[in-house]
């Protein structure tokens, strides 16, 4: 036969300042468990988005990164030209080659810290080939021009970026004419211009990458080998999605590694905690499980009835870390991905999966610090402890 | 002093509790440690760089290049006394998970600009000698399993295809700030194989006297001012002070953690404290009955408290020490001079007095004030 919860709940409520103090300390390390992951989350989340299924990202052979690559025009007319390459409304191929250099700019808030902001240089059909990407204010720049539309996350973070406002970079001014925004992700954190406009400033007659939709989604092997076996260019084909993937691995591993490490560590000393509060109560409870052994509960129910209150705690204690941890849900971050070497801002991202893995976590926090003193109390000596 | 067996006996009495309360501090001081060990040695990067070296990059970005032929223009300004260059190459080995970095210098003038990265002379004159020999730092012989002599390859993600270079030199820093953990060839090299673009990536200066550097990085800078490559100066500390700030809000963020981790253990020990205070109300009051004084318990129950934190912050900021010293830690090179530094020592034993008072002035308190007759009562 099992002991009834709401025996536990009332013994829970006698000793409320024990309780108090053993939840808030599980809660804490729940709270750090759910804030540091979301950060990893967060992070994650803006570069995942930032590349779509259907569009291949095309690189020089060997590039690891944008930044690091290298495409002459020459490739450029060659890609336009290859079958792969869907067409867009006006019967032109979906495809941008782009110039992207990062560019030093002093912080609005903190004028002596300087982020690499990446610039990128696209072609007009960059707009129908990145379908999220959104004008919220503004227009498109105009092409010949020195316009450039910037994400909005460098809008909030840096002076100089409302719309008719100019920015100073690589010796010219450059007026800004849109704000756009990209579903939260990494373009949100770059500032775009006409690549024609940026080529001479910047690098010369060279062209980073080259982005282009897929015809058919589901060739991207098929495209992929036609590209990098043509013999008048060497490049690497990526498809878009993955390859922004694989840039927030480095970061993200270490966050994750970061939050696991010092939540494991934090954990153990919360379930001692938990380990000191429980042999407590079963210490000072001693005749009131006898009673209980007398009236014939099985040693068994005893311990499952121990454990459920640790549970309990420790689930009070998850439940009030989860509500720590809400408030940080969209706070807007930054930090330089050391893969790009550029500065991206996020939102740290508490999710419901999230908050359900903390109150998991709590809850076994407390199955484990429950489970000794739990079986201390399903053997207590009956006739000792009654008398 | 002399009360000091009956504060081991009090602990003794629940060996279990005073053990895991202990570990709890322990363990709490140790993280609080290793956090604090992340600001300070990003800290101690931004500072690093020597007050008579000056970097000079391209004005446009750290990302694009110099022409080659500044390093002559740049021997002619007055007070530059030596001028050197290097050129990030990003190349990777094996895999490229274990990021490293690596470098095109160029080779004596980098060496003599450079006196932390410690060579030995025949090393050093073998490197000079050999333009496709490379040396690494001693880190890099654990992390890869090099021996000096062997030639390693690296895929060049930024300079297309495979670079082999025979090590010939392992240099152990003189200052644990500057990486243990690089790979640095010629910049001669580099050049020839790229067709003599002429490029550095930035160049570094000594010059004659600390108190010069603004006037001479603004001589640099309008030297430069008009031509195709504009240039940006400032001290070397300056320059690693702007990769330090790329970290973002790391120190809030390490910072607030500490906090919650100091504060979840001021919660254990203050309820493992509280509990031990309530289960001796009876002896308490005897001791009050056979004349020990108010005083004399409220400071029997904080010497109790102390030697918890106290013992607890030993185990945690020692270990933390010891085992970022023994492992010789850098976070895979992001990180180079991780060590607990002695600052960070004395907060955690601030910390841990802190505890004390927290956890320990409650039932301190309660157990001066009780009322002895009625404490009585309850004692069977």
């Amino acid at each position: 036969m099992k002991i009834p919860i709401l025996y536990n709940v009332r013994s829970v409520l006698q000793r409320p300042v024990s309780t108090a103090l053993t939840a808030l300390g599980v809660a804490l390390v729940v709270a750090v468990f759910i804030g540091m992951l979301a950060l990893a989350n967060g992070f994650r989340a803006a570069l995942a988005r930032t590349g779509s299924d259907r569009n291949v990202l095309v690189l020089r052979k060997g590039a690891d990164s944008e930044l690091s690559s290298g495409l002459s025009r020459e490739a450029a007319s060659i890609l336009a030209a290859s079958l792969h390459v869907a067409a867009g409304a006006d019967g032109r191929p979906l495809l941008s080659p782009e110039v992207y250099v990062l560019i030093p700019l002093a912080k609005r808030f903190d004028t002596t810290q300087v982020a690499n902001v990446v610039v990128r240089g696209i072609s007009n059909q960059a707009w129908s080939v990145r379908s999220k990407v959104q004008i919220v204010e503004g227009r498109k720049p105009e092409s010949g021009r020195s316009e450039i539309c910037l994400g909005t996350r460098i809008v909030l973070r840096f002076p100089n970026t409302a719309i008719g406002e100019s920015l100073r970079f690589a010796g010219r001014d450059w007026t800004v004419v849109c704000h756009f925004t990209a579903a939260g992700s990494a373009f949100e954190s770059e500032i775009w211009g006409e690549n024609e406009q940026f080529m001479p400033v910047f690098r010369g007659q060279v062209f980073q990458s080259i982005t282009f939709r897929l015809r058919d989604p589901a060739a991207f092997e098929e495209a992929k080998r036609a590209l990098q076996d043509d013999k008048r260019i060497t490049v690497d084909a990526h498809r878009e999605s993955t390859f922004y993937v694989e840039q927030s691995q480095l970061l993200g591993r270490i966050l994750r590694i970061l939050a696991i490490l010092i939540t494991s560590i934090m954990a153990v000393g919360a379930v001692f905690g938990a380990v000191n509060t429980m042999y407590a109560a079963v210490a000072a409870r001693a005749p009131e499980i006898a009673v209980l052994l007398t009236l014939g509960f099985h040693p068994r129910s005893v311990l499952a009835s121990f454990l459920i209150e640790s549970a309990i705690i420790a689930g009070i204690g998850g439940a009030l870390g989860c509500l720590f941890a809400l408030p940080i849900n969209g706070i807007v971050t930054s930090t330089t991905n050391w893969a790009s070497f550029s500065e991206i801002a996020f939102s740290f991202r508490v999710t419901p999966g999230l908050l359900l893995a903390g109150l998991l976590f709590a809850v076994v926090m407390g199955v484990l610090g429950g489970f000794f003193p739990a079986r201390r109390a399903a053997r207590v000596p009956v006739v000792q402890a009654i008398r | 002093m002399k009360y000091f067996p009956l504060v081991l006996a009090n602990l003794g009495r629940h060996k279990r509790r005073t053990f895991l309360t202990i570990a709890s501090v322990a363990l709490a001081l140790f993280l609080f440690a290793s956090l604090r060990t992340v600001v300070t040695t990003i800290g101690l990067a931004a500072q690093f760089g020597s007050a008579r070296r000056l970097v000079v990059t391209n004005a446009t970005g750290i990302v694009f290049p110099l022409p080659l032929s500044y390093a002559n223009r740049l021997r002619a300004v007055p007070g530059i006394e030596a001028v050197s260059w290097a050129n990030w190459f990003g190349g990777r080995y094996g895999d490229g998970k274990r990021f490293f970095a690596n470098f095109a210098v160029d080779a004596e003038s980098y060496l003599a600009m450079y006196p932390e990265i410690v060579l030995p002379p025949e090393q050093r004159a073998a490197w000079l000698q050999d333009k496709s020999s490379a040396i690494i730092g001693r880190r890099l012989l654990d992390v890869f399993g090099w021996r000096l002599g062997q030639n390693v390859t690296l895929q060049g993600t930024i300079f297309a295809g495979d670079w082999t270079f025979t090590i010939l030199g392992v240099y152990t820093p003189s200052d644990a700030v500057l990486n243990d953990d690089m790979l640095l060839f010629h910049h001669a090299l580099l050049d020839e194989r790229i067709g003599r673009a002429g490029i550095a990536g930035w160049y570094v200066v000594e010059i004659d006297h600390p108190d010069h550097a603004a006037a001479i990085a603004k001589a640099i800078d309008d030297l430069f001012r008009n031509s195709s490559a504009p240039t940006k100066t400032g001290t070397e500390q300056a320059f690693n002070a702007s990769f330090a700030t790329m970290w973002g809000n790391v120190s809030l963020l390490m910072n607030t953690i500490g906090m919650a981790v100091v504060f979840a253990i001021l919660l254990v020990t203050a309820n493992a404290m509280m509990m031990s205070a309530r289960e001796r109300t009876g002896e308490v009051a005897v001791l009050k009955t056979i004349g020990f004084t108010d005083r004399r318990l409220f400071g029997l129950v904080m010497l109790e408290a102390g030697f918890i934190t106290l013992t607890g912050a030993a185990l945690g900021l020692g270990g933390a020490k010891l085992f970022y010293k023994g492992t010789n830690f850098n976070a895979a090179g992001f990180l180079p001079g991780f060590d607990v530094t002695g600052g960070t020592l004395a907060v955690g034993a601030a910390i841990a007095l802190l505890l004390m008072i927290a956890s320990g002035l409650f039932p301190a308190l309660r157990a001066a004030r009780l009322p002895v007759v009625e404490a009585l009562r309850r004692v069977e």
